[in-house]
């Protein structure tokens, strides 16, 4: 059992077991599974990733994700972690490392943030079109220039479209859930998964965390099987270059053009809902925790107005709803766990009663606003073209602006009038820009 | 001695159908590097000529297990490579990560510094064909100068060659030669060698290119045997420190014979701006370096 991480220096860390379940109200009637520790974002992430018994680990440190590694290496020099450490002299290789270590088969991690992310652009492509199953956290931070090293989400937002599925935290109980949970899902359906937490705000903030025992962590997850052989008696040239129409293969049997593994891709992104929804209620009949839902939900029910957001913004935006309600406005939280694949339909469904809707984003694309607004507007339109509630966008957060509740009041207050005046918001507002 | 050709194994890992261009220097070194490693090797290659050696989706010519990687990470993909087969327990597969000049000299270094620095278990190999061949024939750091390349049409290279060589002896690896297309048996034994040492070998593999250097096909073998006759590869192994010439470059040492470079220079059309001025120029650089290597070897 996990008694506590340690540093390289051999001091113990505030981490001890935490015992003051029984008085917990919120637990009742709940399965408690495994020992509650006070843990950080990253030692959460560090401690999932040796639970899932990870083979191979490449990392290159970055602020705010480097206690991930050096966690990682703690375990694995002290024999506790039966895994290679490749200490790699960069993001790039980090993630090459995993890619072909994931080739021949072993279960891969890494961790990464920032320009580290973005360094490893070609890499994300290149990981989810060959398919493999690699879980990696992104603690979420803004991106240069100029200079930041804290948090807001325009790293992982930017990687939007390599093909990885991206999970969204909003406390450390969710960064160990959704480790554990990314690699059953990412080896079931063949495609790498980043576990979005936001920098400082999560990563080094500590909070309890119910750890999940190794046996049932065990059952769990299986060790990972390869779908590719290595077999010298059968040898594969593995990614080569695909022309634009199928080939026959040396039996004569059609196969895929470039296009038609593209779309392999896609596809499996698109029908991935129900084997998300199916390893979130595994997670929650072995360890006590339901991630069957993609989303979320505090006092959404019979909200008329809604925040929608990700990350830490949804537990803050909980805080505005409950001082909102106290001014007889039925608001409500939706947050988004799973951002890729996009959740559309369902999220068109929780929308069905809100007259308002704030997006609230960590993250913008340039040019136009954030790209969670863009994306259930678009879904609004597609899946639901009588009921269109006022949308309104704020960016705010970037570069660890901190949040306060008066901004999501403000936030709020502003939706809701554009919604009395039938106005639409044409352009996100953002709050804190100090100019 | 260099293995004879008739002493080297019959099974090939090659079939026919590569799809390299006429004349390529690189389907004959990699047909005796394939003989020297055997069936339990992976390779990993960037985006580069060896790609298109190893054909397009669904079939391949090659007979060992293959992976493509991105550009600058072929160092890094091996190192990756390595740490999977051990986490499975097989770590009787031979790690080989091959890549040209321009993934290695350019913009694979960092990643080949890194596998290099963490003594990652695996045999680098540089083919160098001393441009982007496979987009083009544009400039390298590995161009000699005064070669014309579609980046440098009208001033052919000013700077010399990068000695890359010498930056991949000062990360000490376990063993590191160099090599060229047109000795087989030169180039059988060193990856003999290589194969049974442990930990990071680099091998620097010289193949002439006839469309990028401009000669004819037939001509592959002559131009590779005048660049070794002339000095300007010189074929050499550092095993576990100790260096030693072999092959041609330890005869021409013995016997104090080696060609000037005007018949390597003139048989290609890469170095027809080269005037008087830049071929002694060239002359005196190649002489130096073959000096101080001779010197090295204690001749």
């Amino acid at each position: 059992m996990q008694r506590g991480l340690r540093t390289r220096r051999g001091e113990s860390r505030t981490c001890w077991p935490f015992s003051t379940m029984a008085a917990d109200s919120s637990r009742k009637g709940r399965l408690i599974v495994g020992e509650t520790l006070i843990l950080t974002g990253n030692q959460a992430a560090a401690l999932a990733a040796k639970l899932c018994r990870v083979q191979v680990i490449a990392a290159y440190p970055i602020t705010p994700q480097s206690k991930i590694p050096e966690v990682l290496s703690e375990y694995v020099e002290r024999k506790e972690l039966q895994a290679e450490f490749v200490r790699v002299e960069s993001e790039h290789s980090a993630m090459a490392v995993c890619i072909s270590a994931s080739l021949v088969g072993a279960r891969v991690f890494t961790a990464t943030a920032a320009n580290g992310l973005a360094y490893m652009h070609e890499q994300l492509h290149w990981a989810a079109g060959a398919r493999l199953p690699i879980v990696m956290p992104v603690t979420n931070r803004g991106v240069g220039a100029p200079w930041t090293i804290l948090n807001d989400m325009q790293d992982s937002i930017s990687q939007r479209d390599t093909g990885w599925m991206q999970f969204y935290c909003m406390n450390n109980q969710e960064v160990i859930d959704q480790v554990i949970l990314a690699y059953q899902l990412a080896e079931r359906l063949l495609v790498p998964i980043m576990v979005c937490f936001d920098g400082f705000r999560l990563s080094h903030t500590m909070m309890p965390v119910e750890v999940p025992e190794q046996h049932r962590v065990d059952s769990f997850l299986p060790p990972f099987a390869s779908p590719y052989l290595l077999d010298p008696e059968h040898p594969v040239n593995i990614n080569p270059v695909v022309m634009s129409d199928p080939l026959p293969d040396g039996d004569g049997t059609m196969c895929p053009s470039y296009m038609g593994f593209r779309f392999r891709l896609q596809e499996t992104l698109e029908n991935a809902f129900p084997v998300i929804a199916d390893a979130g209620k595994q997670f929650g009949d072995v360890f006590g925790r339901s991630y069957e839902d993609c989303f979320y939900r505090y006092r959404a029910e019979d909200a008329d107005f809604l925040f929608v957001t990700m990350g830490s913004l949804a537990s803050e935006a909980s805080e505005a709803v409950d001082l909102l309600r106290e001014e007889g406005t039925r608001a409500g939280v939706v947050g988004l766990r799973v951002f890729r694949p996009f959740p559309a339909r369902q999220l068109v469904e929780v929308l069905q009663k809100a007259k308002s809707v704030a997006v609230l984003e960590k993250a913008i694309s340039y040019g136009y606003e954030g790209a969670l607004a863009t994306e259930l507007k678009a879904a609004l339109f597609t899946h639901n073209g009588h009921h269109q509630p006022a949308v309104c966008n704020f960016i705010l957060g970037l570069g660890g602006k901190d949040v306060k509740p008066q901004d999501l009041l403000e936030a709020a207050r502003d939706t809701l009038q554009s919604s009395r005046d039938g106005l639409r918001q044409t352009k996100p507002r953002w709050y804190g820009c100090g100019i | 001695m260099s293995t004879a050709i008739m002493d080297l194994p019959e099974q090939e890992y090659i079939m026919p159908g590569t799809r390299t261009c006429a004349g390529c220097g690189l389907p004959i070194a990699y047909r005796y590097i394939l003989k020297a490693l055997g069936p339990k090797t992976i390779v990993t290659l960037p985006a580069c000529c060896l790609t298109i050696l190893h054909g397009i989706y669904p079939r391949t010519p090659i007979a060992i297990n293959a992976v493509n990687n991105t550009f600058a990470s072929t160092a890094a993909s091996a190192s990756g490579l390595a740490a999977g087969l051990r986490a499975t327990g097989r770590s009787d597969y031979t790690v080989l990560a091959m890549a040209g000049d321009g993934g290695t000299f350019d913009m694979g270094i960092q990643a080949l510094s890194g596998a290099a620095e963490r003594e990652t278990d695996f045999i680098y190999v540089c083919y160098d064909n001393e441009a982007y061949m496979n987009t083009g024939v544009q400039r390298s750091s590995a161009t000699p100068s005064g070669a014309v390349t579609t980046t440098t049409p009208i001033t052919p290279k000013e700077q010399p060659k990068k000695d890359f060589i010498q930056i991949m002896e000062a990360h000490h690896p376990r063993y590191l030669a160099t090599t060229c297309s047109s000795y087989p048996g030169d180039l059988y034994n060193k990856f003999v060698r290589a194969r049974e040492v442990r930990g990071t070998r680099f091998i620097h593999l010289a193949v002439p290119c006839p469309p990028g250097w401009g000669y004819a096909t037939k001509d592959t073998i002559k131009i590779g045997r005048l660049a070794v006759e002339a000095g300007i590869v010189v074929l050499y192994e550092v095993d576990d420190g100790l260096f030693r010439l072999t092959g041609k470059s330890l005869n021409m040492a013995r016997s104090g014979r080696k060609r000037s470079v005007d018949e390597y220079l003139k048989s290609q059309s890469r170095f027809k701006k080269m005037g008087e001025e830049g071929i002694s120029a060239f002359q005196k650089q190649i002489d130096d370096r073959w000096d101080q290597l001779i010197r090295r070897a204690g001749f």
